[in-house]
């Protein structure tokens, strides 16, 4: 029915060079991470500050990372910025876009978590002698972490997979970017994506139960 | 001393607190009894300043609550207050519970601080609870932790709001020995109540709050015995 052979084989040979781009993947996406939630976290403290400019920055910047396709945000990274001058690598490009995306869902994932901490945390709080501030970072904001932790793991696993859009601004370094080169060598498409679908599957499959290990640990109560 | 002079306060149009004067000296225990609404739990929170007053003024040891350059948290410090719902922590064992803040606001040293915490958890008969989550424990010991939790702050003063409303009956005790036991030592306190034999048994004073008004107060076996406020005549024999 169809005349095609496998060569396997082709593939596996590059496997190295595709692992190496794994690394990268994954780098972009803990660093998007990382830097994601300590800016859903800057952003939540905007919302709840109750001054209006803030929390008009944080409302929109959910607004715009939630309801705008992820891959119009890698390009306002890297071509939109360009057009004023402003050009930043692919690497860079993929990790603002990623870490904009990031950001925008985490701050609405605090939200909900946040609706779930009583007011009367913080009030207990702040009867002890604490500021509002204390008071956020010491009672509400690790309820807040626990609650949004599996949301969390969940926007680790898309940043992985958003990494894959990077090729559209000319990343070639990480498993997709590897992967699309190889093809445009050696045209084994389907192994070659195969193997890359592989090691994207078990990269996610590590976070998941990764984070559940973790969670177990962290959160005892 | 805590002074409280002409106190006001309104939610909105409704006007919960209507001129309310009293002072409670040091070592005093002094009660308020009075239906829902009448607006003895807002009192307390005006005293430590979590609400807001309208008018009047509140003076803890001479110093003015509301008054703008007023340090809140510092003044908090000596004021402690334990609330109908627990509020216990939950990300934090019983012992992180209690040295939190006296960690984190009072500057103690860890040491110190469990050293403390250990001390008032005892105090209140959880001195075997302390590497627990506060979901484990029942309503009446997360209500004893929390008031060894304001203990450990070393407050001159204690206010508790209904502390026992939100427990199971069998329960209700427990957290009134603690109570009890605390007025004993000396300590001064305002209690919000509907635990009316508590209330004859510690007080010095007990005052009935009826509608924003402080409608009477008097020694428990007077105010108990031979109540003059008609309201308050009604309140009792309802609630006997």
């Amino acid at each position: 029915m169809f005349n095609y052979t496998f060569q396997w084989k082709q593939a596996l040979a590059r496997l190295p060079q595709m692992l190496d781009g794994a690394i990268v993947t994954m780098q972009i996406a803990i660093l998007s991470m990382a830097i994601g939630i300590l800016l859903a976290v800057v952003l939540t403290m905007f919302r709840l500050s109750g001054n209006r400019a803030l929390s008009a920055i944080a409302k929109t910047w959910v607004e715009i990372a939630r309801n705008t396709p992820a891959l119009f945000q890698i390009y306002m990274a890297h071509f939109g910025l360009g057009s004023f001058g402003i050009h930043l690598s692919p690497f860079a490009s993929i990790l603002l876009g990623i870490t904009f995306n990031n950001a925008g869902y985490l701050t609405e994932n605090f939200r909900g978590a946040l609706k779930a901490i009583p007011d009367t945390q913080t009030r207990a709080g702040r009867s002890l002698g604490f500021g509002a501030a204390g008071a956020f970072r010491y009672i509400v904001l690790p309820q807040m972490l626990r609650i949004s932790f599996l949301p969390m793991t969940n926007q680790m696993v898309w940043a992985i997979l958003m990494t894959s859009l990077g090729v559209t601004v000319g990343m070639n370094s990480d498993l997709y970017g590897v992967t699309q080169d190889l093809n445009a060598l050696t045209f084994r498409t389907f192994e070659l994506f195969a193997v890359a679908a592989v090691i994207f599957y078990l990269i996610t499959k590590v976070i998941t139960l990764g984070a559940r290990l973790v969670a177990s640990r962290l959160f005892r109560y | 001393m805590i002074e409280i002079e002409n106190v006001r306060k309104s939610f909105g149009s409704l006007e919960v607190l209507k001129g309310i004067d009293l002072t409670v000296q040091k070592g005093e225990v002094v009660t308020i009894i009075g239906g829902s609404g009448s607006g003895k739990s807002t009192l307390l929170t005006c005293i430590n300043g979590l609400e807001p007053i309208d008018s009047g003024r509140i003076l803890v040891d001479g110093t003015e609550v509301h008054a703008k350059g007023t340090d809140l948290n510092k003044l908090r410090r000596k004021i402690g207050i334990v609330f109908q719902q627990f509020n216990a922590f939950p990300h934090l064992t019983v012992l992180e519970n209690v040295t939190l803040a006296q960690r984190k606001v009072l500057k103690r040293s860890r040491a110190e601080a469990e050293a403390e915490a250990v001390k008032q958890l005892n105090h209140v008969g959880l001195g075997d609870k302390l590497k627990v989550y506060p979901g484990r424990l029942s309503g009446g010991q997360q209500q004893r932790m929390a008031i060894a939790r304001a203990l450990a702050m070393s407050p001159d003063y204690m206010l508790f709001d209904e502390v026992t409303s939100a427990l199971d009956p069998q329960l209700v005790g427990e957290v009134l020995d603690t109570l009890r036991m605390l007025a004993g030592e000396g300590m001064t306190m305002i209690c919000v109540t509907h635990e009316m034999k508590f209330a004859r048994e510690v007080s010095d004073r007990v005052a009935f709050f009826h509608k924003g008004v402080m409608a009477e107060i008097a020694p428990p076996e007077q105010l108990f015995g031979n109540p003059k406020d008609t309201e308050l005549q009604k309140f009792l024999s309802a609630t006997h």
